[in-house]
């Protein structure tokens, strides 16, 4: 790893966060587009969120008994109702932990 | 009208439960780098030149497993992609600001800032200094994140492995997204992506990343003739 792929890496990186802020104008979008873009984070994060269940370290499927699984519902159900990041994120790895911990110990 | 302050507070406030998250991530991050026996000030240097969590680990682990650098970079442009969305969507509310501030803001779009302020602008879009919560969000997550990048680099893995805090990153993800369940066409468009994830996950370049938000936004846009 040398200091100019980071460098190259990171004015990649930066270009594509300010390509659509800086130098594209919004007039170029048409209406249709931006009526679409109403569904950027659902049809963005759930491809972070499905394979950080579903697939392991290795780049293998889990089984459909893996705990995560279960850590993943019982988050979608008290974010749900909580409407509350921090109980979202500590229920879903609590019982997580329970499962792993003690149930599978 | 909410002064820039009182904005840029309610964008730190609004993207703390997320370091929940972002912190041991940054944490195993840093110490990944170090483990793969990288220098550790290059390591550290990607957390500030290219910011990006994910295509940090992936930047890595291409490298250390022999890859060139000219995949590596490639890859982190695919991963990082995404952003160009997250510009789409943030330019509505960030049209009226110099050029010179839209180059700085940029640097500090990160995924869960932009959910987070993105939400807040969308039951806000009257407030006139609105960019302030942006750069709340990602001033917070910018340092959090350098210092737990950093605390990775220094003292190692201190936090054990068998923890599986890796599992906290979809998890942040549940908590921005769940409340959409509420509507059957999210419903429809995170099912499509996330089913499209698994598909192409192996798909070369990590482009699963990318391809699978295409995807689903063009099932999107169908759902939105329907509806008509």
């Amino acid at each position: 790893m040398t200091l100019a792929s980071i460098i190259f890496a990171g004015i990649l990186t930066y270009f594509t966060r300010m390509t659509m802020i800086a130098l594209i104008s919004r007039d170029l979008l048409g209406d249709k587009i931006k009526a679409v873009l109403e569904y950027v984070p659902s049809a963005v994060f759930p491809a972070i969120i499905f394979p950080g269940i579903f697939i392991n370290d290795y780049g293998a499927f889990i089984e459909m008994n893996d705990p995560k699984i279960f850590g993943a519902l019982v988050a979608v159900i008290v974010g749900y109702f909580s409407k509350n990041i921090i109980a979202t994120i500590s229920a879903g790895l609590v019982s997580y932990w329970f499962l792993i911990f003690v149930v599978f110990n | 009208m909410l002064t820039k302050k009182q904005l840029f507070t309610r964008g730190m406030l609004d993207i703390s439960p997320h370091m929940l998250s972002v912190i041991p991530f940054g944490i195993i991050c840093g110490a990944i780098g170090v483990d793969l026996g990288f220098n550790p000030y290059l390591v550290y240097a990607m957390s500030f030149i290219i910011f990006g969590g994910a295509s940090q680990i992936v930047f890595l682990q291409l490298l250390s497993g022999g890859a060139s650098s000219l995949i590596a970079v490639a890859s982190v442009g695919i991963i990082n992609s995404r952003h160009l969305l997250y510009g789409a969507v943030l330019s509505e509310y960030l049209e009226k600001l110099s050029f010179i501030k839209k180059l700085l803001i940029s640097y500090f779009v990160v995924d869960q800032g932009f959910a987070e302020s993105n939400k807040f602008f969308k039951k806000n879009r009257t407030e006139e200094y609105l960019h302030y919560h942006l750069i709340g969000t990602g001033c917070t997550l910018w340092v959090c994140w350098q210092i737990a990048t950093l605390s990775g680099i220094i003292l190692g893995s201190f936090v054990p492995e068998e923890l599986g805090l890796k599992f906290t990153i979809p998890l942040t993800f549940i908590a921005i997204v769940v409340q959409d369940l509420k509507k059957l066409d999210h419903v429809i468009v995170m099912i499509t992506c996330g089913l499209s994830s698994l598909l192409f996950f192996d798909a070369p370049f990590k482009s699963y990343i990318i391809v699978s938000p295409i995807i689903a936004l063009f099932v999107a846009s169908l759902l939105l003739r329907l509806k008509k």
